[in-house]
């Protein structure tokens, strides 16, 4: 606790260096554990699952300790974490259109020239 | 031009004042929702989560386009190789500019630390520290452009595939790698204050004529770890999908 500029009671964020250094390494890790997924050219589901998870873990640790949101009080989390979860509706969403947009493209669309496709061959 | 005063939630007498300075003051006047949180900080999450929204806005977009063309995406492993040594490595350059961020991260964590303990000396040289740091990223990323734009990749197009790789490689590796270069001078103007003993003495800042203690250079990390967070999730989806 210290004294802020209008008096008021402010905490301050103090940790042991040693949780920063754990900290960072393991960012350090799971960094070189999602570039191996590359260098390994691993495919499909496993290479997206594991893409996902190494992210989210670094998120997840730079958000928590490195930003401090761990240690801040709960009404703070909940005004910056609440709203950003609203962002999976977003990309629910954008994602379904994408697919859409993709399947009119393939049904009606000559393959990559973007020309329309109809009953009497293309036209423009 | 103050009038008369109101009693605010926690008891204390805040002044009514008119006008568009009125305005300021109402939506400042101290209706204090984040207890025991310097203002700056909770002001600068609130700057954050609304550069969250941006940068989802161009990673969303991102993720239409990708998902909805017909042409064959250029292959990013291959695109971003690098030939170090005779032997051509896949993404190299991308994977070093991570390791740099991250550890740019690691020592403005620290000099948050040594700031609180007012250890000026040390917080100054992790400042300007993670400042190099940054600016190697930018440096590389201007490499990096330049590598791509002689092998033919505009925003209108590239050689590899689909026309959409290009304008989503400018916009979204261009706006991260402008908030990092805002955030660079940030941290030299931070590192300068600390280093004169401006917030010991809580000087009136350069820009806002606030005055600031070491809380200060917390809100200054908060900044830089989004930028690195924001990476994590570009590394992720642009350059490793």
């Amino acid at each position: 606790m210290s004294e802020s500029q209008e008096g008021a009671k402010v905490e301050q964020q103090q940790h042991p260096i040693s949780t920063y250094f754990w900290v960072w390494g393991g960012l350090f890790v799971l960094s070189t554990l999602s570039y191996m997924v590359d260098y390994m050219q691993f495919q499909g589901l496993l290479r997206w699952s594991l893409i996902i998870i190494f992210m989210l873990l670094k998120a997840g640790f730079i958000i928590a300790i490195f930003m401090h949101m761990f240690y801040e009080r709960l009404a703070l989390a909940c005004a910056i974490l609440i709203p950003t979860s609203f962002l999976a509706v977003l990309i629910g969403l954008m994602w379904l259109e994408a697919n859409n947009t993709n399947m009119t493209r393939d049904t009606y669309l000559d393959e990559g020239s973007g020309v329309m496709v109809t009953e009497h061959g293309s036209s423009h | 031009m103050a009038n008369e005063a109101v009693v605010d939630d926690t008891g204390r007498s805040i002044a009514v004042v008119e006008g568009l300075q009125g305005v300021v003051t109402d939506w400042s006047s101290d209706q204090q929702a984040f207890k025991r949180v310097p203002w700056g900080k909770a002001m600068m999450w609130i700057f954050l989560l609304s550069d969250t929204f941006i940068f989802a806005c161009f990673l969303v977009g991102y993720m239409m386009v990708r998902s909805s063309t017909t042409s064959a995406w250029p292959n990013p492993s291959e695109v971003f190789a690098l030939t170090l040594f005779g032997k051509s490595i896949p993404l190299i350059l991308i994977a070093i500019m991570t390791f740099i961020l991250i550890s740019s991260s690691g020592t403005m964590a620290m000099a948050v630390k040594f700031g609180y303990e007012k250890n000026r000396k040390i917080t100054t040289i992790l400042l300007v520290v993670t400042a190099m740091f940054g600016a190697s990223f930018v440096g590389m990323q201007a490499f990096e452009w330049s590598k791509l734009i002689e092998e033919g990749v505009r925003p209108w197009g590239n050689p590899m595939g689909a026309t959409q790789f290009g304008s989503c490689f400018f916009m979204i590796t261009g706006f991260h790698g402008f908030h990092v270069s805002i955030g660079v001078i940030f941290l030299l103007i931070v590192a300068r204050k600390v280093w004169k003993g401006d917030l010991e003495n809580m000087k009136p800042g350069f820009f806002t004529t606030r005055r600031g203690g070491y809380e200060v250079v917390e809100i200054m990390g908060l900044y830089w770890h989004f930028v690195d967070l924001v990476w994590v999730f570009i590394f992720a989806f642009f350059y490793l999908w």
